[in-house]
């Protein structure tokens, strides 16, 4: 029997990697292609589920792809972090499939949809998973080529103006990247990351290590939509239909957050002392931008689009700080987040088909049409905004409070008050589209009932459930993120998992 | 030999930061092929030039043999050639399609995603501005 | 382009032969220079070639699936070269197994794998534009 190590590293690449070929190959048969996908998404969940199992009482794991020994070959690791995004994206996985059978938008396109989304999840998963800087750098390719695709599936005029920005944009940032990794091989001879973690102190020309630093914060904050590097998202989410906004609101950016968790704990732990505070005046602007950004729109997906940015900056406070408590916070607040902004994106496309828009301006009476439609979209918004008892509200909590343990009194002050903005933002939805007057003039659609509304509402719901046991029962995913936090300072554990006993 | 792919890189990147600013498409997708060929010499120069042979292992030998090229670049590289081969052909066609719908190739006249003008406030014009469904 | 009678008919030979050569680089790999992705791209080259020459609708007729099915197909190819090491032999992903004996392993699995995905994806990506 192979370790279950192996195992349990290799199947959640592998199950998405089934979906997309073999939802190429069977591109004539939408059934099976169903089938397909909803195979691997409930078998990716159990797999990342035992993932975090094993990892979370036991430690690190990792495997060596092909058996080569480490340094040299593939490596795949997992931590609590690691493992624990893994599994959001495997739920991710499943609610977006699942979304994607009652959109109307998708429909034509649905063929290449399965094979485009396996292979998202597929190289987000990957990434999550990668154990040197190389193997990273292919994961977000993997992840970037089939995000292009999903958002030219059925694409207009506005889709296609987007997809150009957002390529162009990604591929700059991907290419400062590569540029990075030519330089970080150069000065230390080695890529993977524990590897680095040892060499990169012994280097003699701190200097240039710093650079690489500074190359790789640039890279993956522009990747994480950070400021002032955040342009090409607001200008590309809003384009895309439903479920393909939901999955990439909930994962794209996120990856580039968890790179910047895993550099600057494991590779240049607190040896730079111009990156904390770097990141937390980033942090402080692409808070207060975001929510500011959000707040002069009137269109949905638009102000939602704006929120990922600021709600971006919550988890850079928890990076710029990096006590333990700091990155616990960080921790619960990208998994609280997945799911929220998932959530609030499929929301918004339910609400599109029953109130005929996106525009708050052309929406109004919908509470009085779908009263729980009006709930479910409340739950995930309110849980944005940070109020008690939902999951934003501890994620907002342990972010603020290790600030001011830390003594980044403006820091925290500033989350506070970006919290108190978002609120304004998800009111304004709420009176616009649910609480005012059906406005005048404006054609309804036809109402939203019978199998399309489970199969729009499912999900919603779903993911609702989700932050309502994160917000309820708080203990165990505080506890776990507690533990993720005091794991990923003291990164003994992760490099001796990886390399073992070689010198 | 370093010094060289040194300066090929400052040439190289200087050449594609140029273009990338340019605000026509087709000079933008220029810029980021020579970015990527940068970022591919630094990889080369970053392996260090050890050799010119090409890095196989002679038939029962363990290693190789002196004057051997490393083999790690080249294999980075090739990743990376492809990989970057692959995300500029979509933006080439991507252009291309903006440009067949449009007519368009200047950066600053992509509006459709997001019109310089205010959100209208009065429903019915806000209803008719959006994309429709139909209109993809 | 379509009118020249000599790039007609002389397109299905260049197609096979190169296919023969693409396939005499995949399997030169093995041990020395060529492999799966090079040998790809010369028998992606022919069918351009013989698209070019009689239209696509007569390049995918020769194909007979379409070419992301074939991608497809070759990505599960390649996926599946890596899982004996875990299933019977308690080593990691992608361990290279052999067949008792011989030079045939997974390793020739892989590459013919990566092949049909070069294949599939270039021509998934040439043929829609020789529509006209």
């Amino acid at each position: 029997m192979a370790r279950l190590a192996d195992w349990l590293l290799a199947l959640p690449i592998l199950l998405p990697l089934l979906a997309c070929a073999g939802g190429a190959a069977l591109r004539a048969s939408p059934r099976a292609q169903r089938a397909l996908t909803a195979f691997a998404a409930l078998a990716m969940l159990f797999a990342s589920a035992a993932l975090v199992a094993v990892v979370h009482p036991g430690g690190p794991i990792a495997s060596q792809m092909g058996d080569w020994a480490p340094p040299f070959g593939i490596t795949l690791v997992a931590d609590r972090l690691a493992a624990s995004l893994v599994l959001i994206t495997a739920v991710m996985y499943a609610a977006c499939a699942l979304a994607a059978r009652g959109d109307a938008e998708l429909g034509e396109a649905e063929p290449l949809w399965h094979p485009l989304l396996g292979a998202l999840v597929m190289g987000v998963a990957g990434a999550f998973l990668a154990g040197d800087l190389f193997n990273l750098y292919v994961w977000f390719e993997v992840m970037l080529i089939a995000s292009f695709g999903l958002l030219v599936l059925n694409a207009g005029a506005a889709g296609r103006d987007a997809a150009v920005k957002y390529a162009v944009l990604n591929l700059v940032a991907t290419s400062v990247f590569l540029i990075a990794i030519g330089l970080a091989y150069g000065l230390a001879g080695t890529l993977n990351l524990a590897d680095l973690a040892r060499r990169l102190p012994e280097v003699p020309n701190q200097g240039a290590v710093a650079a690489v630093a500074f190359l790789l914060l640039a890279a993956f904050a522009a990747k994480a939509a950070v400021f002032p590097l955040f342009f090409w998202l607001p200008a590309s989410y809003h384009t895309a239909p439903a479920p393909v906004g939901a999955i990439f609101a909930a994962l794209l950016t996120k990856v580039g957050v968890y790179a910047l968790i895993r550099l600057f704990t494991l590779v240049f732990p607190g040896e730079l002392p111009w990156v904390g505070p770097l990141i937390g005046i980033a942090a402080a602007l692409t808070m207060v931008i975001g929510v500011l950004g959000a707040a002069a729109h009137w269109e949905i997906r638009r102000i939602l689009s704006f929120h990922i940015i600021s709600q971006i900056g919550y988890m850079l406070v928890g990076i710029a700080i990096a006590t333990p408590l700091a990155l616990a916070g960080a921790v619960l607040y990208m998994l609280h987040h997945i799911v929220v902004k998932a959530n609030l994106f499929l929301a918004a496309g339910a609400i599109r088909r029953a109130g005929g828009s996106f525009s708050l301006a052309a929406l109004g009476g919908l509470w009085r049409r779908d009263p729980w439609l009006g709930l479910l979209f409340a739950i995930p918004a309110l849980s944005l905004a940070g109020l008690p008892p939902l999951s934003g509200f501890w994620a907002k909590l342990l972010v603020a409070r290790s600030g001011f343990e830390a003594e980044w009194y403006w820091l925290a002050a500033v989350a506070l008050g970006t919290g108190i903005l978002t609120l304004y933002s998800m009111l304004k939805i709420w009176l616009e589209a649910f609480w005012k007057a059906a406005p005048e003039g404006v054609a309804e659609p036809p109402a939203l009932a019978g199998a399309e509304r489970l199969w729009l509402l499912a999900p919603v719901a779903a993911l609702g459930l989700v932050t309502l046991v994160i917000g309820l029962w708080t203990e165990p995913f505080a506890a776990f993120a507690l533990a993720a936090g005091e794991e990923l300072r003291a990164r003994d554990a992760y490099i001796a998992a990886v390399l073992g006993g070689t010198p | 030999m370093e010094i060289l792919l040194a300066l090929l890189f400052g040439v190289l990147l200087a050449g594609a930061v140029y273009l990338l600013l340019a605000r026509s498409l087709p000079r933008v997708i220029v810029g980021l092929l020579l970015l990527g060929n940068a970022a591919n010499i630094a990889i080369l120069a970053g392996g260090r030039v050890l050799g010119t042979a090409p890095p196989l292992v002679s038939p029962g030998a363990q290693a190789l043999a002196a004057g051997a090229a490393n083999p790690l670049p080249q294999a980075l590289v090739l990743t990376a050639i492809v990989i970057s081969f692959g995300l500029t052909a979509f933006v080439m066609v991507l252009a291309w399609s903006v440009w067949k719908g449009e007519a368009v190739v200047d950066a600053e006249a992509l509006r459709s995603a997001e019109p310089p003008a205010l959100p209208s406030t009065d429903p019915v014009e806000a209803a008719e501005a959006e994309p429709r469904a139909e209109a993809r | 382009m379509k009118e020249s009678l000599i790039l007609r008919s002389s397109a299905r030979y260049v197609l096979w032969t190169s296919l023969a050569v693409s396939l005499f680089i995949l399997l030169r790999g093995h041990n020395e220079p060529g492999g799966g992705f090079i040998g790809g791209l010369v028998g992606a080259l022919g069918f351009v070639f013989h698209a070019l020459a009689l239209g696509q609708g007569a390049t995918r007729r020769v194909l007979r699936l379409d070419p992301l099915a074939w991608a497809g197909i070759g990505l599960l190819a390649a996926a599946l070269a890596g899982l004996p090491a875990l299933l019977h032999h308690g080593e990691p992903f992608l361990t290279q197994q052999w067949l008792a004996g011989t030079p045939i392993g997974t390793a020739l699995l892989f590459d013919v794998g990566v092949y049909l995905v070069v294949v599939g994806f270039a021509l998934a990506f040439v043929l829609p534009f020789l529509e006209e």
